[in-house]
């Protein structure tokens, strides 16, 4: 049968970061890449954004922080996803964040951080390359 | 990794109400993956149950508000909800952008809530062939209530009566007059007409024009009419907010409806029959395509149809008498 799968990506922000332009414009060149983005928007709560990960059975998880809040809230997603048995969803996250900060936040639990000015196929294909069949 | 579990071991953790089991298996069906079959008729003994309530209507008119207020209505009743959303596919890229859960937070934290988006895979009646499945699934799961919201690209989204028990079409102010509201297709399917963001301007119009529509068609003694219920679902104070609990009333009063008169009978029946319909066609393109692979007839058909040797129907014809003539 055809088996037609899809990537599918859940974008959100957590805390009380304001700005989501960023995850907008990452939301719509995923699904110009042919993913299926679920955009759950600004100021969530870990415990709300675990809960829609595996209610929608995503395979990636991407973070946007644009206000420095990325190494409060980083270890309480990746403590709920751990909380919850969420072991197979790739967490990325996306923004502005001092180069110094990158190990740190690999440290804690991100699979990939892309810094602003990224490339749009640089993520893509990290998302192509590491979503398991 | 994604884990294995056997499929009966992932529909027994489904029955005891397990979302992980349940997301699982929504994709599976989803990406019509090959136990999808087995899947289904496992879980097809325990639906049935559930009250299907669609709600369709122009993108913006505020379905997904009003979904998130309705939600909370069967949770006061004690009911969990399951709530399948769908939003369209890129006709390009085969991607989408599913944003209807940003409106559905009211209850992000409430276990007997279920919310699942589905994009539309290029289903151009607003619901694809896996909502069906989808809806099963979540009824096995143990919800009692089931909400299909579906992209309202217009006059045209009428699947979802097929679907739903009780339909909910929402509406605007200022999106035409009776005229509009007359002609055949959303209108005509609608069970209930919500005429939201009745604080606008020109909302006493057209609630005159969709009544007068309304009041114009003809009805057997005893059928339900339609009834327009104004609603405003988005208010800074809750206490702004309108329509709500006459809303909920009236669907219980329809269910009610369907109930005494037996017309859930018709609604089910119309309902297996439209699947059926869907199933055979899949599955006999399938045959159909299969049936031709490798035989390079199908890249042949296809082209003595650009080059205009012969068209859509004859081949369609010469083929069938191919492949199903025995059956005759």
């Amino acid at each position: 049968m055809a088996t037609i799968k899809k990537i599918k990506v859940l974008v959100t922000k957590v805390g009380l970061d304001g700005h989501d332009r960023g995850a907008k414009v990452v939301s719509s060149l995923l699904k110009e890449a042919g993913m299926e983005v679920i955009y759950l928007g600004m100021f969530q709560r870990p415990e709300s954004i675990v809960k829609a990960a595996i209610d929608e059975d995503v395979d990636v998880i991407g973070l946007s922080y644009l206000s420095g809040e990325h190494l409060i809230f980083t270890p309480k997603v990746v403590e709920e996803m751990r909380k919850n048995n969420v072991d197979d969803v790739l967490l990325i996250a996306g923004g502005t964040f001092p180069a110094e900060d990158i190990p740190a936040m690999e440290e804690m639990g991100i699979d990939k951080v892309f810094r602003a000015g990224s490339l749009t196929e640089s993520i893509v294909d990290y998302i192509n390359d590491h979503v398991e069949e | 990794m994604k884990k294995k579990l056997s499929t009966g071991e992932m529909v027994s953790r489904l029955l005891a109400g397990d979302r992980r089991a349940a997301a699982r298996l929504i994709t599976l069906v989803e990406n019509e993956m090959d136990d999808h079959h087995e899947v289904m008729s496992l879980v097809y003994p325990y639906t049935g149950k559930a009250m299907i309530l669609g709600i369709t209507g122009a993108g913006g008119a505020g379905k997904s508000t009003l979904t998130d207020h309705l939600i909370g209505k069967f949770r006061e009743q004690g009911k969990k909800v399951g709530v399948v959303v769908v939003d369209p596919s890129s006709p390009f890229s085969g991607g989408a952008f599913l944003g209807d859960r940003i409106r559905l937070q009211s209850h992000s934290q409430d276990d007997g809530v279920y919310i699942r988006s589905m994009a539309s895979r290029g289903y151009l009646g607003g619901l694809s062939r896996a909502t069906y499945d989808v809806i099963r699934i979540m009824e096995a799961m143990g919800n009692e209530v089931v909400i299909v919201e579906t992209l309202g690209a217009g006059q045209d989204e009428v699947d979802v009566i097929h679907i739903a028990h009780t339909c909910l079409v929402v509406v605007t102010p200022g999106m035409g007059d009776d005229i509009q509201a007359m002609k055949a297709g959303i209108m005509e399917i609608a069970d209930i007409i919500v005429l939201n963001k009745a604080d606008l301007d020109g909302t006493d119009r057209s609630l005159r024009h969709l009544q007068g529509a309304l009041t114009a068609g003809s009805f057997e003694e005893g059928a339900w009419m339609p009834r327009v219920v104004p609603t405003v679902s988005t208010a800074n104070k809750p206490e702004d907010l309108q329509g709500i609990d006459e809303l909920a009333a009236t669907i219980a009063e329809h269910q009610t409806y369907l109930r005494k008169t037996r017309a859930i009978d018709r609604v089910r029946y119309d309902r297996v029959e439209q699947e059926l319909g869907l199933i055979f066609k899949d599955e006999l393109q399938k045959i159909i395509f299969k049936g031709l692979k490798g035989t390079g007839k199908k890249r042949e058909y296809i082209n003595s149809i650009i080059e205009q040797k012969n068209d859509p129907y004859s081949v369609v014809e010469e083929v069938l008498n191919t492949y199903l003539l025995p059956w005759e």
